[in-house]
């Protein structure tokens, strides 16, 4: 059971707590979800709390994901598109929290839990299309019909439109959660070969140099996805909102 | 891949697995909650789609991982917005606006100092181009006053030439007036001495007025 891959991503209860019939437990999950808020917005306080003029290293880095998050904003959303500043702050700060807080042996990674990234993609594109429609009206709708399309085209373009912006809160989340998930697996599995052939006297320490070897080289990577997935996680964000912000043109 | 598998195998296996070790007297009290809740699910699971279970896919959680995504993330959103992203915003605008006014005092001074520098050297002109004047002034009243004081030497040699000429000619004159007395007292002696008879003074006259003018 110890060398059991999917076990690390096991929910246990730690406070049972039932709503009418439903199970609002508060869970291992639930547990690193608040240390995630804690980690990241406590470093994001502490760190700014100096305000000072010349930045410290602490608060250049909090400075650092700032104006990194508004860049990309910028970019992809145009000045517009910051006003959901805030949100896409919160959500690349918390992914990246979430996803490296994961990197802890024994800690349990939130965004590996599908449910936790849908809701997150969902959140994304909600936004959109409220925003969408609050901003525009019936104009969103002029995002499932590109300009310069023959009119015989048009029920087929609108068609493969619509499933694409349907497609994209799942693409979204299964993104983020099959990179977390698919990597911690990975792993888990190499680490057991080290210990597995541990075991087996001294042919076995010997064979178990390459899976350790690999096991280093891929945790290396692994926080390099959990950055990368965050920032992936963030672009994509803006991209949507981009919509919701100019559905006609780009 | 053989390696997954193997372990997908060992994961609907699972519901059996923990019964050994709750039944055998080696499990701890931390392992039977534990093993407790896997079986739960499993159980769970078996029954809803006979598969194995995949805890990311177990549907049990769900209303509880999205309440607590939704306290946690919404008060991590609150505070973003309320707290830390006007206070970044603040410090990191704060640092422009202080940036842009130092760049402004900086050009300022530098405009400053520029305006000095055009002032010294205008001034430094001018003391030249006044120094060039004075010098120029000195020299045009030396030479002038040079040039009079030789005119006034010059007439005063002059006025002293032509008295002296004028008092050379005097005395030339009376010099040659009395040359002919000389000539004819001399005359009358050598003629005395002669002829031991005196001359009469017409005779020498008439002879040396014509030895003058024959001379």
């Amino acid at each position: 059971m110890a060398n059991d891959p999917i076990h690390q991503f096991q929910i246990s209860k730690i406070v049972p707590i039932e709503i009418g019939g439903i199970d609002f437990s508060f869970t291992n999950a639930s547990l690193f979800m608040v240390a995630t808020v804690a980690c990241a917005a406590g470093f994001l306080y502490f760190s700014t709390s100096q305000r000072g003029l010349i930045p410290g290293r602490a608060q250049s880095v909090a400075e650092m994901s700032y104006e990194f998050i508004a860049g990309m904003l910028r970019e992809g959303a145009g000045s517009h598109g910051m006003k959901f500043f805030p949100l896409v702050f919160s959500l690349f700060m918390f992914v990246l929290t979430a996803n490296l807080l994961g990197m802890f042996p024994y800690f349990f990674t939130v965004t590996s839990q599908i449910i936790v990234t849908f809701a997150l993609a969902l959140l994304v594109i909600g936004t959109v299309i409220v925003y969408g429609f609050y901003k525009h009206g019936l104009h969103f709708l002029q995002l499932f019909v590109p300009s310069g399309i023959p009119g015989l085209l048009i029920p087929l373009v609108v068609a493969i439109e619509v499933i694409s912006f349907l497609s994209r809160p799942i693409s979204l989340s299964v993104r983020l959660f099959a990179n977390m998930l698919a990597g911690h697996i990975t792993l888990k599995v190499f680490a057991g070969f080290v210990a597995s052939l541990g075991t087996m006297g001294a042919l076995g320490i010997g064979g178990a140099v390459l899976p350790l070897i690999m096991t280093v080289a891929l945790t290396g990577l692994e926080f390099l996805v959990a950055f990368l997935q965050a920032y992936v996680f963030a672009v994509l964000t803006c991209m949507y909102l981009n919509d919701a912000v100019h559905p006609g043109g780009h | 891949m053989f390696v997954t598998s193997a372990y997908a195998q060992t994961a609907p296996a699972a519901p059996e697995t923990p019964a050994a070790p709750g039944a055998a007297p080696a499990g701890d009290p931390h392992a039977a909650p534990a093993g407790e809740v896997h079986t739960e699910t499993g159980v769970a699971h078996g029954g809803e789609h006979g598969g194995g279970t995949f805890p990311p896919f177990d549907a049990t959680y769900f209303p509880s991982q999205i309440l607590w995504l939704v306290i946690t993330f919404g008060l991590f959103y609150l505070l973003m917005k309320k707290v830390i992203v006007p206070r970044v915003g603040g410090i990191l605008e704060h640092r422009h606006d202080r940036i842009a006014q130092d760049l402004d005092e900086a050009s300022r001074l530098k405009s400053e100092a520029d305006a000095a520098v055009e002032t010294y050297e205008k001034e430094l002109a001018a003391a030249r181009s006044k120094a060039h004047t004075i010098a120029e002034t000195a020299r045009e009243a030396a030479k002038g006053k040079a040039a009079i004081d030789r005119a006034a030497i010059e007439t005063e040699l002059a006025q002293k030439l032509s008295v002296a000429e004028t008092r050379i000619g005097e005395i030339k004159t009376q010099a040659f007036a009395q040359v002919g007395q000389i000539a004819e007292e001399t005359a009358s002696a050598i003629v005395d001495q002669l002829i031991g008879a005196k001359a009469s003074g017409d005779d020498i006259k008439a002879a040396v007025a014509a030895a003058k003018t024959e001379a």
